[in-house]
């Protein structure tokens, strides 16, 4: 800011810091034209539609109302906070806090609870293999997961802060975004804490406050790189695996903090899902 | 049962242009399962497009299509209301057709 000032102030006499300022200009642009580029063929890919994760959301659609398990039942009894069998906008209210678990849960282990519950599965077999390898098939919580929130697509995401746990939940997340640890002593705040950053021609959304709605609001997402259709729960492990941390535990509290997080700065975005990603 | 085709059909200057999503698993029977088994080759053979009862195109498909395949074109001559039917036909024998209206 100090040096604008000062730019500006020589500007008025000087013709030569004036210039300075017109290449410290253009250097700008030409960074943001470098992510825009890659922002016009995401952005060319989602007015195209077609989005093969809406074949997951037809696959989830129908393993929401297919009998399975060990009790083999349904979900369509399955509290996702909204009251049972509410799957319209209950996406864009988790993670939320649970009475009867007494967590703060997000849409995965919610779905886990359920699948427990309801359907009978053991722990082990319900969270078994909860992420497809790259350009695979995806599981069917996978599956599930992308069919509940898209039922809330288009709707403004309004994660709850009320009781304590959920503001724990979120103090705990930026505990952890700005926690730096692993070889490369990294965070995610490395990253995600300043506005108008990239890697590559990729951008980086600031994801300290209401600018984490800019990646938040459009996740479940088809990444091309994958090749399947992804959640939130394995955005976070692939961003601890780039941070070089070991490995979260799928559903852990760790993940659920982290997406309470970005979730709650992201509070009154419109959500958009599934897009495409990189 | 697989998924019906995501279809959609616009009028677009003189043209209508068509995006077809189809869900077919493209296995080009050179890749192993984790057991080491091959996995059959199993992928769409031919395409045809239809604008009400007229063909507008026709597709000799092979390995090299992607998994979900998805497919573009526009062709002149039809109208708003006008029926676009999909069929594609697979090396198994299996087919699928679908159909939109253009909007």
């Amino acid at each position: 800011m100090r040096l604008r000032l000062k730019r500006i102030a020589a500007l008025a006499g000087l013709s030569l810091p004036a210039m300075m300022l017109i290449g410290a200009c253009a250097t700008t642009a030409q960074a943001e034209s470098v992510t825009q580029e890659g922002n016009a063929y995401l952005k060319l890919m989602n007015e195209m539609g077609g989005n093969p994760a809406d074949f997951n959301i037809d696959d989830g659609k129908k393993l929401w109302s297919e009998k399975r398990g060990p009790k083999n039942a349904s979900l369509e009894q399955c509290n996702l906070g909204l009251g049972p069998g509410v799957v319209k906008g209950a996406y864009a209210q988790l993670p939320r806090y649970f009475p009867d678990t007494g967590k703060v849960q997000d849409l995965e282990s919610r779905l886990v609870t359920c699948m427990e519950t309801l359907q009978g599965f053991s722990a082990k077999e319900a969270d078994k293999d909860p992420f497809a390898k790259e350009g695979g098939n995806a599981s069917p919580l996978e599956n599930i997961a992308m069919y509940v929130a898209h039922e809330s697509d288009g709707m403004k995401i309004a994660i709850p802060q009320h009781d304590a746990l959920e503001k724990l939940s979120y103090d705990n997340g930026k505990k952890l975004f700005f926690y730096r640890a692993g070889p490369f002593s990294f965070s995610c705040a490395a990253c995600h804490a300043e506005s108008g950053k990239r890697i590559k021609i990729s951008a980086l959304p600031n994801l300290t406050n209401k600018e984490a709605a800019v990646s938040y609001a459009t996740w479940p997402a088809y990444p091309n790189s994958q090749g399947v259709a992804r959640t939130l729960e394995w955005r976070m492990l692939a961003c601890e695996r780039q941070q070089r941390w070991p490995a979260p535990k799928f559903t852990s509290s760790a993940v659920i903090d982290l997406i309470t997080y970005m979730g709650v700065n992201s509070n009154g975005a419109t959500l958009h899902t599934p897009s495409f990603k990189r | 049962m697989p998924n019906p085709m995501r279809m959609r059909a616009n009028v677009e200057g003189d043209a209508v242009v068509v995006r077809v999503l189809m869900s077919h698993p493209e296995d080009t029977g050179l890749m192993k399962a984790p057991d080491g088994k091959i996995i059959p080759a199993h992928f769409i053979q031919s395409v045809i497009c239809k604008n009400n009862d007229k063909n507008v195109l026709t597709c000799d498909w092979g390995t090299a299509i992607s998994k979900n395949p998805f497919l573009e074109f526009r062709f002149k001559g039809g109208k708003s209301g006008d029926k676009i039917s999909v069929t594609w036909l697979d090396n198994k024998g299996e087919t699928q057709t679908d159909t939109t209206t253009v909007s």
